[in-house]
């Protein structure tokens, strides 16, 4: 997904790194080697990153400067329009302000502004994340049952965290494509809520 | 002794502890503010990382480091990349 636009802006001083969300890196292992990337390519079974930075869907990315600043938050893009179809959302836009922005010809986010469209945690999200841990340690411990109780329980704590409600489904037996996975995504809309939340700029 | 022990995650790691220790450690953490999974029947409890210090660290726009594997199991760290622009993907199969 990424590859091509690494190797377009590698010697500009940059790089791309990816972080798969997946219960287990045997999960990821098919997108990475398909995608064969020249670029770290990490797995974060237990959401480290999605704790981290506060994200709650994928993909989400983030800019870093050199000084290793946050200079765009959490955003909406993909590295190419595969699932432009599903999705509506299209590569070309990200990809564009990206190369101004790595080949030096176009300023990132003001601090303030990229502080103005941060999203924060809330107390609640931090305790689904709690909840999602345990489950998450008694998954790896073959206590699937268990950890099915508390990945719903985070679910519930945050209904807008889809890599808790929709990441913890192959840990649930449950098809994260199937019709569990579109019937969810339908009340959500329905009640007026975005899937993905791209930055209005 | 194993099946009358505790597990605690702390911090990402897990220890194992008597299980009033570890009841008295997620009290404990509850105490300063910090979010607790507990589960009795399984003896284990996640200590978490409270809002407010997620929050101060993302504001400060320092962006937070990590260490993850790749798929063979080498380290990396974000922060290794100090003097090149990043762009930080996360994606997923599902």
């Amino acid at each position: 997904m990424w590859q091509a636009t690494h190797e377009e802006l590698r010697g500009f001083g940059f790089t791309i790194v990816t972080v798969a969300l997946d219960k287990s890196p045997e999960a990821a292992r098919p997108w990475i080697e398909a995608a064969k990337p020249a670029h770290p390519s990490l797995i974060d079974t237990r959401h480290v990153v999605a704790d981290l930075y506060n994200m709650v869907n994928v993909p989400t990315i983030v800019w870093i400067d050199a000084r290793g600043r946050i200079v765009r938050p959490n955003d909406v893009a993909f590295g190419t329009d595969t699932f432009k179809h599903i999705t509506g959302l299209e590569a070309a836009k990200h990809l564009g302000a990206l190369r101004a922005w790595v080949r030096g010809e176009a300023a990132p986010l003001s601090e303030g502004r990229t502080r103005e469209l941060q999203a924060l945690p809330t107390e609640t999200h931090q305790q689904a994340r709690a909840e999602f841990g345990l489950g998450q340690w008694l998954f790896e411990h073959g206590r699937a049952e268990a950890a099915a109780r508390h990945f719903e329980r985070a679910g519930e704590l945050a209904p807008h965290d889809f890599t808790i409600r929709r990441g913890t489904m192959p840990m649930r037996g449950i098809d994260p494509m199937g019709p569990e996975f579109r019937e969810m995504l339908g009340a959500w809309t329905k009640a007026g809520n975005p899937y993905y939340r791209p930055l209005p700029e | 002794m194993a099946e009358l022990g505790f597990t605690v995650i702390d911090d990402g790691r897990a220890v194992e502890v008597a299980p009033a220790e570890g009841v008295e450690r997620a009290r404990h953490a509850q105490g300063a503010g910090r979010p607790v999974a507990i589960d009795p029947d399984e003896r284990a409890a996640y200590l978490g990382v409270a809002a407010s210090v997620r929050a101060r660290a993302l504001a400060s726009l320092e962006a937070p480091d990590f260490t993850l594997p790749d798929l063979d199991g080498r380290l990396h760290t974000l922060s290794n990349h100090r003097g090149k622009k990043v762009l930080l993907v996360a994606y997923a199969s599902w």
